[in-house]
């Protein structure tokens, strides 16, 4: 069998001012995974090249590097699944301090979960004696995202952190989901409210890079719209992003008089997601309508018939925050 | 140096667990040569053993019972007894912080069949049962953050222990490559299981008894090294584990002419007898030429008739583990499978309250405490039931706690010399890092996983065990001419692999020398040679040490035995 190109990312801040592809040639021993590979190049060719790894079975979450250019566990990968035209490419994860090759400094992601409250506040009046009792149903609620194992590979790919890196990041939310759902929480508004503010569940893109990353079942995207369901359940909507949703349904399903019944009134949205009395908000909004000019996307005039508006809803949400945010 | 009341080494179930009995109490510092989130704990699939008595008519009796007869009586009772009547309350205390568990129809905790358990005690969380706790830990710990110190990254070097009393440890900050002294009036090991130095094993790479070996270095003894458990399904050539729970939810095992052949071996038990009979019966039917595949050299275990819902709500992980490592997808076709070296059973000798023993007479250390798959205090004895071990590690995690609590009353920071602490250290990775280095450490750890793979597995005898003796004795000269290329300083990863190749090559051969001591079979070491228990000669626990003069001396103390007399075990 040909030997395959492993390009792999090197840095030593010692002797290196910036990343470098390395190029390694292996040949992939039969039903070989990622992490066999990288372990052969290091064990026979390379001791100095530098990562982390442990389980080797998808579950401690150590093994996450960009393979192609997008994050997932090496451990979890078949090496021969990834090769494209002879050669496979291998970098740190994204929107993380790197330390050395293959490894970044993982504390801004691990901080990122710290900021959600991650345990259960549970009611204090409860009996100790015995477990606390919770349906089936309940815990389906939470188990997808129990299953998240911290790889960070959402956190890597993730647009929004590329550009804010205050951003709570998709396994902060999912984690947070994971407590906002549990029936045995104590603490559901005061979590929502938290999440509700900029940098939170409402910041996040929908651009779906997490759900697809994401090893496990913990799909952060799916737990985001999760929360955002229970925001607008427990009316928690004093905020941008839930008022951008409300004028979303209000002009899609025309509960306003005179806006929308099936249709996007684009120029109503964002006046009303950052509210009619926010004067400041509404100048802020202007330059993202200029913005939109020069990318092509500008809202017509009138009202059309929804097809692909993500990506816009979200330029514009995301813009006010940051004007506001910036202001402060 | 840096100054704590307490250093716990290892932040998997045991070491959090511990940590979080003496947070907002002590000044508490966690020490984990990767984050916490990723301790080998995370990887325990099928279940934690607690006689809830949800499912059934169970008792906390009724579980030591079946611990003791699991252990092959080699276990020491009154440790068991404590284990399984603290179980129910340290279950329950775990879903209380949150932890989640797979309910049953009433909403409790739900709980399922395992080997040698004779009624349904397991409590699980879908088939990621240790994930599920160990995260819930973790989460925790971000809860008493201000509490806690986390040292993580940081990589156990050595324990300090000089005249009877444990003072701290010496550790390197990967990210830096410094060493370090934390100094401490007491110290936990809760650094895990020894299993890594099998070719076919299911532990992760970081289980390399480093913990153990520091003990054994600074002239502790260590206990029952020989009982290396093999369990009955792990993923054919990987080693990967299937979880006990895929037979607890009615798996077959079938051999290569598709018959179930637990029959002969286990009548009324079938699939769920113990791990050790299992692992056996399976090796037979291998080594008498009814293995399955080309090679004749594997057993399928068959999911099919459980149906695909069943599959998908009860068992996704292992679903998901067969189908990445082997493209086999359980719902369709049975996954082919080999014993795999799984749990540890030997380690830190200790106490009920986890006090470290410093010999066979019951000598206590001074201030250093061992608790879960690191330590000894014998409660799997000679074969640990599955399920039994996250609660040894979440049960002893928090004795463990309570019990330095106790101790730190009037303790103080005994004296230890920070700078003699660290040259020592330094040498010792000096010597790796730029002695004339001609030895490939890959191949070194290859022949080291071949020999104990080949010769110190399921089956044993006089001649495979002195030829794996002989080879580790090579092994061991050739890594003092060992290669590290890597002479940098930040997460140097290549140093930390040749230290816990150190650490493998040595206490393989303490595995080796108890189990060519040892002329019997119990359990999980069974002799070819010695076909039988022997009770007469051989209840008893080994206690292995370094001598004077550095050779292996092996030395026994008494099992306690409580309640149960040894019988004869059948299933
Ligand atoms: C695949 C698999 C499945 C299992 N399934 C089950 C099950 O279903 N039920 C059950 O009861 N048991 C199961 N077990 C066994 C059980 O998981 C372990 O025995 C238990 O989790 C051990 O916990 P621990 O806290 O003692 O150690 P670990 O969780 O292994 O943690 C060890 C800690 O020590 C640290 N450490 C080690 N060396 C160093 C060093 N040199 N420097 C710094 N830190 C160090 C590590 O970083 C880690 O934090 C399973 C084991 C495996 C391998
Ligand atoms: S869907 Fe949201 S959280 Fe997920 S990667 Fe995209 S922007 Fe980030
Ligand atoms: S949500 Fe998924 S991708 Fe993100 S850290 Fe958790 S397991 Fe990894
Ligand atoms: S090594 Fe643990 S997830 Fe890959």
């Amino acid at each position: 069998m040909a030997k395959t190109k492993f390009l792999v990312s090197r840095y030593d801040a010692a002797r290196d001012t910036k990343p470098y592809l390395q190029e390694f040639r292996l040949e992939i021993p039969q039903g070989a995974t990622l992490l066999d590979c990288i372990n052969l190049i290091k064990w026979t060719q390379d001791g100095t090249l530098t990562y982390r790894m442990s389980c080797r079975s998808a579950i401690c979450g150590s093994c996450s590097m960009k393979v192609n250019g997008h994050a997932r566990l090496a451990c979890k990968t078949q090496a021969a699944d990834v090769v494209i035209d002879g050669a496979v490419t291998i970098e740190p994860m994204g929107n993380l301090p790197l330390i050395r090759d293959l490894a970044v400094d993982l504390e801004p992601f691990f901080d990122s979960i710290d900021r959600v409250k991650p345990y259960l506040v549970p009611d204090e009046s409860r009996q100790w004696k015995r477990e606390m009792l919770q349906s089936h149903d309940d815990y389906r609620k939470i188990e997808d995202a129990s299953t998240c194992i911290m790889c960070a590979s959402c956190w890597s790919d993730c647009n929004v952190l590329e550009v804010d890196p205050r951003f709570l990041g998709p396994a902060a939310l999912a984690k947070a989901q994971r407590f906002v759902h549990d029936s045995r929480d104590s603490d559901t508004i005061g979590r929502i409210e938290f999440l509700s503010r900029v940098t939170g569940m409402w910041d996040c893109t929908h651009c779906a890079e997490c759900a697809t990353r994401c090893p496990t079942d913990a799909k952060p995207l799916f737990r985001i719209k999760e929360l955002r369901t229970a925001a607008m359940t427990h009316k928690i909507t004093n905020n941008n992003g839930a008022r951008h949703v409300l004028a979303f349904r209000e002009s899609v399903g025309g509960t306003v008089p005179g806006i929308g019944g099936g249709m996007l009134n684009e120029n109503y949205i964002p006046v009303r997601s950052v509210g009619f009395f926010n004067l400041d908000g509404i100048l802020s909004i202007i330059p993202v309508g200029v913005r939109m000019i020069i990318r092509g996307k500008n809202p017509p005039i009138l009202p059309h018939i929804i097809d692909k508006f993500g990506e816009v809803r979200a330029m514009f949400r995301r813009f006010n925050d940051y004007r506001k945010e910036y202001r402060k | 140096m840096r100054k704590h009341d307490v250093v716990i080494v290892g932040a998997g179930l045991a070491g959090l667990r511990a940590a979080l009995e003496l947070a907002g109490k002590v000044d508490v510092a966690v020490v984990s040569k990767v984050y916490p989130s990723r301790s080998h704990s995370g990887a325990a699939q099928g279940g934690v053993a607690a006689a809830m008595a949800n499912e059934s008519d169970d008792s906390p009796e009724l579980h030591m019972y079946d611990t003791v007869k699991g252990s092959d009586y080699l276990g020491d009772q009154d440790a068991i007894e404590i284990m399984t009547h603290d179980a129910p309350i340290t279950i329950t205390e775990m879903e209380h912080l949150g932890c989640v568990f797979s309910r049953d129809a009433e909403g409790r905790i739900a709980q399922r069949e395992f080997g040698g358990h004779s009624k349904p005690r397991a409590c699980y969380a879908a088939d990621r049962t240790g994930h599920a706790m160990l995260h819930t830990l973790y989460e925790q710990s971000f809860k008493y953050k201000k509490d806690i110190t986390f040292y993580n990254e940081w990589y156990l070097l050595d324990l300090i222990y000089q005249d009877g009393s444990a003072r701290g440890i010496v550790a390197m900050d990967m990210k830096t490559g410094d060493i370090e002294v934390i100094h401490a009036k007491a110290v936990l090991f809760g650094t895990g299981g020894y299993g890594r130095a099998y070719k076919i094993t299911s532990n992760a790479f970081a289980n390399t008894g480093d913990g153990i070996m520091a003990a054994y270095r600074a002239g502790l003894p260590l206990e029952d090294m020989e009982f290396v458990q093999f369990h009955p399904t792990g993923l054919y050539q990987q080693g990967i584990l299937m979880s006990e729970a895929a037979r607890g939810e009615g798996g077959y095992l079938l051999n290569g002419n598709m018959e179930r052949f637990m029959e002969r071996y286990a009548k009324s038990r079938m699939e769920l007898a113990p791990r050790d009979i299992v692992s056996r019966a399976e090796q037979s039917e291998i080594n008498e030429g009814r293995g399955a595949g080309p090679n004749k050299d594997y057993i399928y275990i068959d999911l099919r008739h459980l149906g695909r819902e069943k599959i998908l709500e009860k068992l996704p992980q292992i679903r998901q583990l067969a189908i990445d490592f082997l493209g086999v997808d359980c719902i369709d076709n049975p996954i082919p499978i080999q014993p795999t070296a799984h749990y540890s059973m030997g380690g830190i000798p200790a106490s009920k309250d986890c006090e470290v023993y410093s010999d066979e007479k019951g000598t206590i250390v001074k201030g250093f405490y061992a608790a879960g798959e690191c330590s000894c205090i014998s409660v799997h004895g000679a074969n640990r039931l599955g399920t039994n071990s996250l609660l040894d590690a979440t049960v002893f995690g928090r004795r463990a706690g309570k019990s330095i609590l106790n101790y730190l009353v009037g303790a103080k920071h005994e004296p230890v010399n920070e700078a003699e602490e660290k040259r020592k250290a330094r040498k010792r990775i000096d010597d790796l890092l730029y002695t004339p280095s001609t030895e490939s450490a890959n191949n070194i750890r290859n022949e080291l996983k071949e020999a104990m793979t080949t010769n110190v597995g399921v089956y044993r005898d006089k001649e495979r065990l002195a030829a794996a003796h002989k080879k580790l004795k090579e092994l061991q000269q050739r890594f003092t001419k060992v290669r590290v290329e890597d002479k940098g300083k930040v997460f140097n990863t290549e140093i930390i692999e040749a230290l816990e190749l150190a650490n493998m090559l040595a206490y393989s051969e303490l595995i080796i020398a108890g189990a060519e001591a040892r002329t019997e079979s119990r359990g999980a070491h069974a002799r070819v040679d010695y076909p039988t228990r022997d009770d007469v000669n051989w209840m008893k626990h080994t206690m292995v040490s370094a001598g004077a003069d550095g050779a292996i001396q092996l030395k026994y103390k008494p099992v306690v035995v409580t309640k149960h007399q040894p019988e004869e075990r059948k299933y």
